[in-house]
């Protein structure tokens, strides 16, 4: 076996790749509970791509046959509803983990310097999933896919002057019809997946090149011993990668519950309405998202122009890109950040559950004013954060991880 | 091998140059990729006009006819409603149908229809193309005293008067369309084609 590995080290970088990257990536000892979904997510992704394939060995992208091949991979085809639903809850279970791992970036700062790079790789990541979770929720071809899709599209229209004719490039039809469904097909299946796995690349090499944050926030790479080995790092592999399985573990014991008991989330997963062939002529009479994208809809929702509603939920998306300039405060980790932060951290992260909930609900009134009030809140967060981080009074940090 | 000094200028020159003729014919080859998006020739074929017989549509009632896969609406409004259509006029965006993208010029009045009875509107909602409901009760709970009967879009609540007409403060920014349509006889439109006349 050693002359096997020698042979190949000689020709590829095969031991010193799984030392960068495994074996001597020394992570900070202090990790907890919030650093099991960066993995998780590249488990899930690795599970959408392996269940993808073989989804689409059955399916067929075509406007008269894909609702109907959707139902011959539940019914007929040995395990296919096994497959379909692993990928349908493996979506679902790809925003939970992003989520998470975004929410657990803002209370540590693992955006901020010299971390930049790393999340704009991971927003840009968040983008590529949502197109992709987009245009696959069209491939089952029922009438939430139908006019979700149609009012997604539609969002194109309200740019000026060129919106209209936007709309029609992306449709390649004048209505959504067989030929925007076969090149959603195209995108989801081979060149998202493509720009998605890319991006984790360059995001975990970013991550790998300036080492990873912790929850006190402390730079472990300040204090290294006499062979130049961080005093606070543990070797990746084998203490997290083991640690991490315990994770997956865990993990898998939530997702099959979903899987086996509540495939539809009931009706938040997959909704009610996409087990109805679509229809052209019929709007389902309460139409929303699925839940991952419910907080932007609400804040598209909450405004009564078609531009400025467009505008305001772009905005919602792109000022996350900005968060490593908007936050101006030197402290990383939220232990030791001001009271501010800290309610106006929590006020978001409500705000975000809020919004979500308020786009699930039919348009009331109250609804709507609702839906304005925690809009403002979503974006009051960046302003509030903007102009108190700059001196903010923050306690004083450790020169070592303290846990 | 040459001895000479290097040529900084010369080799700036030619590796821009070879760059900027590079990444043009790059331009040049994502064309053709861009515009496979763009609608078929057989898209495009597709949507000839389509025939509504309305001899049995009862006054007050909605039938609905599929135009280029987009529903077209036809209704046959009562003397109340058309009466009815200048109570709200200053509560609309767009009353006199200025926009002469929604509706052809024979439908740009103040009923916006050839037969003042017999309204035809494509059945998309001009804020993110759902499709509204027919609501013409009036004064209904969920709509509000108001309410003169009308068009209701689920999706994000743009409402529209029984001409087709939208209100301020929704996000839909234009009335809703009038296809080009013309009378072939008294009780069939031919929705698609405006007809010698136009």
């Amino acid at each position: 076996m050693a002359n096997l590995l020698g042979w190949i080290d000689d020709r590829f970088p095969l031991s010193k790749m799984w030392n960068e990257h495994l074996a001597e990536y020394y992570a900070p000892k202090n990790f907890n509970f919030w650093y099991f979904f960066g993995s998780l997510a590249l488990l899930v992704l690795v599970i959408q791509i392996v269940t993808g394939i073989f989804l689409t060995m059955h399916y067929k992208p075509d406007g008269e046959l894909a609702f109907a091949s959707v139902e011959y991979i539940m019914r007929d085809v040995p395990y296919g509803w096994l497959i379909r639903y692993i990928h349908s809850t493996g979506a679902t279970a790809f925003f939970i983990v992003v989520y998470l791992h975004m929410f657990r970036g803002l209370m540590y700062g693992s955006y901020k310097k010299p971390r930049e790079l790393i999340w704009l790789f991971g927003m840009f990541i968040y983008l590529a999933l949502m197109a992709e979770a987009f245009m696959g929720y069209l491939l089952p071809w029922g009438q939430m896919s139908y006019w979700g899709a149609q009012v997604i599209i539609s969002l194109f229209s309200a740019i000026p002057v060129i919106g209209d004719d936007l709309t029609l490039w992306i449709r390649g039809d004048f209505v959504i019809s067989d030929a925007t469904l076969n090149r959603f097909f195209a995108l989801h299946v081979i060149a998202l997946p493509f720009v998605i796995v890319f991006l984790v690349i360059a995001h975990i090499l970013a991550l790998h090149e300036v080492g990873s944050n912790n929850p006190d926030g402390v730079e472990i790479k300040k204090n290294k011993d006499s062979n130049g080995i961080p005093l606070d790092g543990i070797p990746f592999h084998p203490y997290y990668s083991v640690k991490d399985i315990v994770g997956v573990v865990v993990f898998l014991f939530f997702f099959s519950v979903v899987l086996f008991y509540f495939p539809d989330g009931g009706g938040y997963f997959l909704e009610h309405a996409n087990f109805i062939a679509s229809d052209p002529l019929k709007t389902p009479e309460h139409i929303a998202p699925v839940w991952y994208f419910t907080p932007f809809y609400a804040i598209l929702r909450a405004v009564p122009d078609k531009l400025m509603g467009v505008g305001a939920m772009g905005a919602a998306i792109v000022v996350l890109f900005f968060l490593p300039w908007i936050d101006r405060c030197k402290v990383k980790s939220i232990r030791y950040r001001s009271a501010i932060y800290k309610v106006n951290l929590v006020v978001f992260a409500i705000t975000f559950v809020v919004l979500g909930w308020l786009a699930m609900q039919p348009v009331t009134g109250t609804i709507t004013i609702m839906s304005q009030l925690f809009t403002f809140l979503y974006f009051a967060f960046f302003v509030v954060l903007y102009i108190t981080s700059k001196n903010e009074n923050t306690k004083p940090v450790p020169d070592r991880v303290t846990s | 091998m040459s001895t000479d000094a290097v040529n900084e200028g010369k080799r700036r020159f030619l590796v821009t140059s070879t760059s900027v003729v590079g990444a043009i014919g790059a331009g040049f080859v994502a064309v053709p990729f861009v515009a496979s998006w763009m609608p078929s020739e057989r898209a495009k074929n597709a949507g000839a006009p389509v025939e509504a017989d309305i001899s049995r549509l009862e006054e007050g009632r909605m039938v609905t006819y599929e135009w280029q896969s987009k529903p077209v609406w036809i209704v046959r409004r009562s003397e109340k409603t058309l009466a009815d259509l200048e109570k709200n006029a200053d509560k609309l965006r767009d009353p006199g149908s200025d926009n002469v993208d929604q509706q052809p010029e024979y439908a740009k009045n103040a009923v916006r229809s050839i037969k003042p009875e017999i309204l035809v509107l494509v059945g998309i909602c001009t804020h993110l193309g759902c499709s509204p409901t027919f609501r013409p009760d009036i004064a209904p709970a969920d709509l509000g005293e108001d309410w003169l009967g009308g068009f209701f879009c689920p999706c994000h609540s743009s409402k529209f008067d029984m001409a087709g007409r939208v209100y301020q403060g929704v996000p839909a920014p234009t009335n809703l369309a009038v296809p080009p349509h013309y009378y072939v006889s008294d009780n069939t439109i031919l929705i698609g084609e405006d007809g010698e006349a136009a």
